[in-house]
């Protein structure tokens, strides 16, 4: 295949998002097809559970659908599509938590105070010494004993590589709250994987 | 060159990991992790932690999920495009 013919098969997000913002549903489905798998993972890790991160993906694609002629253009597509997805996942939390006390904004002390307990060393390559199944329950039930939005925080910079700016503006948390928090959630992952994956 | 212990080193962990250090800290901060087992190793496994969820062949999208969000898109959207 040559270049001219496979930058023909990739076509560009902005006449996509131009096309499905003058009601093209094939340009829709394509960005659909490019981004389902990572908003499906957001939900996935925000809420924790497989039956809510469908509602989510759903949800997410609807809206985006319904509110595309608002899309200003001024953000990436993804980034609007992430914004649309953590609100989502957020509500989804607060439902389920609506006859509970436990909030779903974290108080954090964001001069730190978290310091590590484990200094030993991990095995090497812990991905090879597990099946799938195993690493992604230990992965989920370390990320699930985080607080919300510390694992939103987590998430979104770490995994789906949003900036700080990005990360603040979207989960409207000022930027310092944005490091305090994944410098908590980073630590605290840490720590709870070194108790399993440690030598020795 | 300044030295700079643990409790430094750890307020610049997330920074040092986004390289989001200037120059003169960085190069105080290895030499740190040059004397400094403990700390080595808590930069190593916290680097570590997020490869480990960055592997997507960890969170695969199911085809039966797939499949039902277009049957959900194609029935309440392409009608009205």
């Amino acid at each position: 295949m040559t270049d001219s013919s496979q930058t023909a098969l990739v076509k560009d997000e902005a006449a996509l998002v131009t096309e499905a913002k003058a009601g093209s549903y094939p340009a829709f489905e394509e960005l659909v097809n490019r981004y389902e798998k990572k908003i499906y993972r957001l939900g996935l890790n925000i809420t924790g559970s497989p039956e809510d991160a469908e509602d989510v993906l759903q949800e997410t694609f609807l809206k985006a659908f319904q509110h595309l002629p608002d899309f200003r253009e001024d953000s990436r597509f993804y980034t609007w599509l992430v914004r649309i997805g953590v609100n989502e996942g957020l509500m989804k939390l607060r439902r389920r938590r609506a006859d509970k006390t436990v909030p779903i904004e974290d108080q954090v002390d964001e001069e730190g105070g978290v310091m590590p307990r484990e200094f030993t060393d991990w095995k090497p390559n812990p991905e090879q010494l597990l099946a799938q199944t195993e690493m992604k329950s230990i992965l989920d039930a370390a990320a699930q004993s985080l607080p919300p939005t510390f694992r939103t925080v987590f998430f979104l910079r770490d995994v789906e590589g949003l900036s700080t700016t990005e990360t603040a503006d979207l989960l409207d948390l000022t930027e310092s709250a944005v490091k305090a928090r994944l410098f908590r959630a980073r630590l605290q992952l840490r720590e709870n994987l070194s108790k399993i994956f440690k030598r020795g | 060159m300044t030295v700079i212990g643990c409790k430094e080193v750890m307020q610049e962990l997330s920074n040092f990991l986004d390289g989001d250090i200037d120059e003169s800290l960085k190069t105080d901060l290895r030499s740190h992790l040059t004397r400094c087992q403990h700390c080595q190793v808590v930069i190593d496994t916290t680097r570590k932690t997020i490869e480990l969820y960055c592997d997507g062949e960890l969170f695969p999208l199911p085809t039966p999920v797939r499949d039902r969000l277009h049957e959900v898109l194609r029935r309440k959207c392409q009608s009205k495009s």
